[in-house]
């Protein structure tokens, strides 16, 4: 382990203080019991309140999780497949034409998107609803998988799978054993970069939504027209602590469970 | 034989994707930018995208899209090397990324109290002597929270190239007696550049069509190609020209891929003689 | 591998624990005779009375949102969805018509449309309020917060243009309203629909870029609060909500006249459950839940008979409840097709191109 010295910790604080400072202004007027996000009243704990009485926003933010971990997942997996087939293209031609393809999604506006995929899903005849959000997060996420994961697949020394394929190992074990631990950073970038899209997205999920089914961000956009209360705040001050806790734990029993076994490969 | 078909089997659910979710809605595009407000087959929209403001719209666009690239870049690197130098990277790194899970809106609300004349952005610059700036509605605001919004997307790859980094490499050479700077130039630049790329691509190609911050945070004293799009398709219900708009976002990138592209497929043949 | 392999199972488990706790939480809804399904702008209802409603009549309410009254349209015209119940604004009701994408309303059963103040009922773009009944109104306006200026006022639109205002001045990120008040300004009609009217009013409005901080959207009323922002063009309804947190804050409607918007309820055509659709309406406007909902909203409401359940304060404000005097000097948008909007917008782009 390399230590860091001043100069470089305190760069990494200013961004990181960058980073959260607009989360921290958030939840700061959380507690806030005047009306909006300036002049602090009084404290209070109302807006967190009101966020355990209101069902429908509880059913709202379930929906957006669940959305968002089912297209990471699905969309990693694809993208997964994508981007090694892409790897594995012998035509290079060809290859760079499915690389430009790939990126169509992430240049188009998210209004074409949504207006499109609309169009799409009423004349295949998908119910709007559940189904097509999910499908519209996955196909929008797939593009941000393939462009992580690919750097790491062209990373990868060749003579390594020919060395594998020489000592007698079978494809599949190929695949399991030297190129999906190679590249699995990107394939984890790949998953928490899909979590972003999909937590992020308005535009899209507006237009294919339907039936009662709606996720936080378009309920948040709906607001802004008669602002947006400081509920939201609350409940994004909740998300933002059970993740950091989520993710801290799992990291803590993570290591400890594992410490043993990096500590020898390393 | 079998086994390309095994391979191809598996690629049915990306191939699918690509037919269903990219192509269609490309020749759904194609197909209104022919059309205009009456219904009627034409050419005019692909004519006035050149005649109009549509182009001054397209060098803007380019413009703040490579400086928010630019910086993103700037900070972000820098960034992602340090980070794989703490004790607990991973973790530090998850740090980076979940921000960008709490609504985007709310934290764009969250910049303009920040950044406001009466915000703690300005009272800081009025205790340090500099006195109030106007932040918001400037190219810096809009530049600022675009790379704010696109940091983690820049910092993954390129971390995830520097992290598999082998020291021994550094080591040797330092122990041939090059400076930090030639050995970051000659041996961790080159050897991370395909981080670099996808970085450069995923906040590059989005860039252009930004939307939403630029009527928050630049008070629409910046318009992009987006902008201009969202409101032929929502407002001016004019999907034609929307339509003929994104036909020529969707033609500079592939234009920019073609570009990158080049260097890429020298990149990989190194890897390959290695 | 094992790690990938763990993760994407574990994301499995979660995921499906959400959804199960999802379902439970679905399922304590009682079912009545039926559904509807309930399209409005967020935070446009007071929640209470869809409870109040579900109680009453047992049906239950699914309510879903939208940002735009434009991507309102677009998701009823492509279908799909089952919506019973919107409230779009006046110029889109005339589009929405044009498109046959809403269904007549029968009056039989909403005895409640005595309690509307005759003056919002049979206007233009609804002749006999055959497709649509007044939800909220409200006007354009200049709203200002005197602490942070010098004396200014703004008993004309050309007040607006006083060079004291230099980078102090908000418009709202809207072709209709911006290239409107050029319009106002130079006493020609809202709805004009002279290109060289047009024309003047663009040069006109490129004569006040100077003044022009910003062209936004709703954040102007945070701005405003803030005490960010000291001039700003905008409706009413965000008025009052700026007013409620500052109050400082005044509104005021030039004399040479503005907008009179309105948005109504209608039921579009992709209606599932008429009868239950025009339950919701007529509960919508029993004057106790229509002065409850004004006073959650904080929008002026066209229900006369709730007017007298009101706080006297509110409803006696002239600013947002203005005299029959003021109101003769109103102008109700029409549609005025899809041609002269571009051109408006057209208009507006360069207006905003040449800002900086």
């Amino acid at each position: 382990m390399e230590r860091l010295g001043k100069l470089p910790k305190l760069y990494l604080a200013i961004v990181f203080i960058i980073l959260y400072a607009p989360i921290f202004y958030l939840i700061f007027y959380s507690f806030n019991s005047g009306g909006g996000m300036s002049n602090f009243e009084e404290f209070t704990w109302e807006h967190y309140a009101a966020v355990f009485e209101d069902k429908r926003l509880i059913i709202i933010v379930l929906n957006t999780i669940i959305i968002a971990l089912l297209s990471a997942l699905l969309s990693t997996t694809i993208g997964v497949i994508g981007a090694l087939a892409i790897y594995f293209m012998r035509n290079k031609k060809m290859r760079n034409a499915v690389l430009s393809l790939n990126n169509i999604l992430m240049v188009s506006p998210d209004v074409i998107i949504g207006a499109s995929f609309l169009i799409l899903f009423t004349m295949i005849g998908v119910k709007l609803g559940f189904a097509s959000v999910l499908i519209s997060h996955i196909a929008f996420s797939i593009p941000i998988v393939v462009i992580m994961v690919l750097p790491k697949l062209s990373e990868m020394n060749t003579s390594l799978i020919d060395a594998a394929l020489d000592l007698g190992a079978s494809r599949k074990d190929v695949m399991t054993r030297v190129i999906l631990p190679f590249i699995k950073p990107g394939i984890f970038a790949g998953f928490f970069l899909a979590l972003t899209y999909s937590l992020d997205d308005f535009a899209v999920t507006f237009f294919v939504t339907g039936n009662g089914f709606s996720t936080l961000s378009v309920e948040i956009y709906s607001m802004a027209r008669t602002g947006i209360s400081l509920t939201i705040n609350a409940l994004s001050g909740l998300i933002f602590i059970v993740t950091v806790a989520l993710v801290i734990g799992y990291y803590a029993i993570n290591r400890k469970t594992k410490m043993p076994l990096t500590g020898v490969k390393k | 034989m079998n086994k390309s078909r095994l391979r191809s089997i598996y690629s049915i659910p990306y191939t699918a994707w690509i037919l269903l979710f990219v192509l269609a809605p490309i020749a759904l595009i194609v197909y209104y930018s022919f059309f205009d407000l009456a219904g009627n087959f034409t050419l005019a929209n692909y004519r006035n995208f050149f005649t109009s403001v549509y182009l001054k719209l397209t060098i803007s666009s380019f413009w703040y899209a490579f400086l928010i690239t630019l910086f993103s870049l700037l900070i972000a690197y820098p960034t992602a090397y340090l980070i794989t130098k703490t004790k607990h990277k991973q973790l530090w790194l998850l740090l980076i990324i979940i921000p960008s899970w709490i609504n985007l809106l709310l934290k764009t609300y969250a910049f303009i109290g920040l950044m406001g004349l009466y915000g703690p952005l300005n009272a800081f610059l009025e205790a340090v002597g500099i006195g109030k700036q106007q932040i918001l509605f400037t190219d810096f605001s809009f530049v600022f929270v675009s790379v704010y919004i696109f940091i983690p997307f820049m910092i993954l790859p390129i971390f995830n190239a520097l992290d598999k980094l082998n020291p021994a490499l550094i080591d040797a050479s330092r122990d041939l007696g090059a400076d930090s700077w030639t050995t970051f130039r000659r041996v961790i630049w080159p050897l991370t550049t395909n981080g670099v790329k996808s970085g450069i691509q995923v906040v590059f190609i989005p860039a252009l069509s930004l939307f939403m911050i630029t009527r928050l945070i630049a008070g629409n004293k910046i318009i992009t190609l987006g902008t201009a799009i969202e409101q032929q398709f929502l407002v001016t219900q004019n999907w034609g020209m929307g339509s003929t708009i994104a036909v020529f976002l969707i033609v500079f990138m592939f234009i920019i891929m073609l570009v990158t592209k080049g260097k890429e497929k020298g990149a990989s043949d190194n890897g390959k003689a290695r | 591998m094992k790690s990938i392999i763990q993760s994407a199972i574990l994301i499995l488990i979660v995921s499906g624990i959400l959804l199960f706790i999802n379902a439970e939480l679905n399922k304590g809804s009682k079912s009545g005779t039926g559904t509807i399904t309930v399209y409005n702008w967020g935070e446009y209802i007071d929640p209470d009375l869809i409870k109040q409603f579900e109680e009453e009549t047992g049906i239950k309410v699914i309510y879903e949102t939208f940002d735009s009254n434009e991507g309102m349209m677009s998701k009823i015209e492509q279908g799909g969805t089952a919506y019973d119940i919107s409230v779009p604004s006046e110029y889109m009701i005339e589009m929405m018509k044009e498109k046959n994408l809403l269904l007549p309303i029968d009056y039989s059963k909403i005895p409640n449309i005595k309690h509307i103040d005759p003056y919002f009922l049979d206007l233009p773009f609804d002749p006999g309020n055959q497709f649509s009944v007044p939800y909220f109104w409200g006007t354009v306006g200049i709203a200002y917060n005197p602490t942070l200026l010098e004396g200014q006022t703004f008993e004309s639109w050309d007040d607006l243009w006083d060079p004291s205002l230099k980078q102090r001045v908000i418009l709202v990120d809207s072709a209709r309203e911006t290239i409107g008040m050029g319009l106002n300004s130079l006493g020609y009609s809202l709805n004009s629909t002279d290109l060289g009217e047009l024309r003047e009013a663009t040069d006109k409005l490129k004569m006040l870029s100077p003044n022009v901080k910003a062209v936004i959207g709703d954040e102007v009323t945070q701005l405003m609060v803030n005490s960010e922002a000291a001039v700003s063009l905008t409706w009413s309804g965000q008025a009052a909500d700026m007013m409620y947190e500052n109050e400082d804050i005044d509104y005021v409607v030039p004399e040479e006249g503005s907008n009179l918007w309105f948005d109504n309820i209608v039921i579009p055509k992709t209606a599932k459950n008429i009868d239950g659709a025009h339950a919701f309406i007529n509960f919508m406007l029993d004057p106790e839940v229509a002065a409850q909902n004004a006073d959650y909203v904080g929008y002026s409401t066209p229900n006369l008979s709730a007017l007298d359940l009101m706080d006297p304060e509110v409803v006696e404000d002239e600013r947002f409840y203005p005299d029959v005097e003021t109101r003769s000097h109103l102008e109700v948008y029409k549609n005025l097709g899809l041609e002269l909007l571009g051109v408006y917008n057209e208009l507006f782009l360069e207006f905003k191109m040449d800002m900086k």
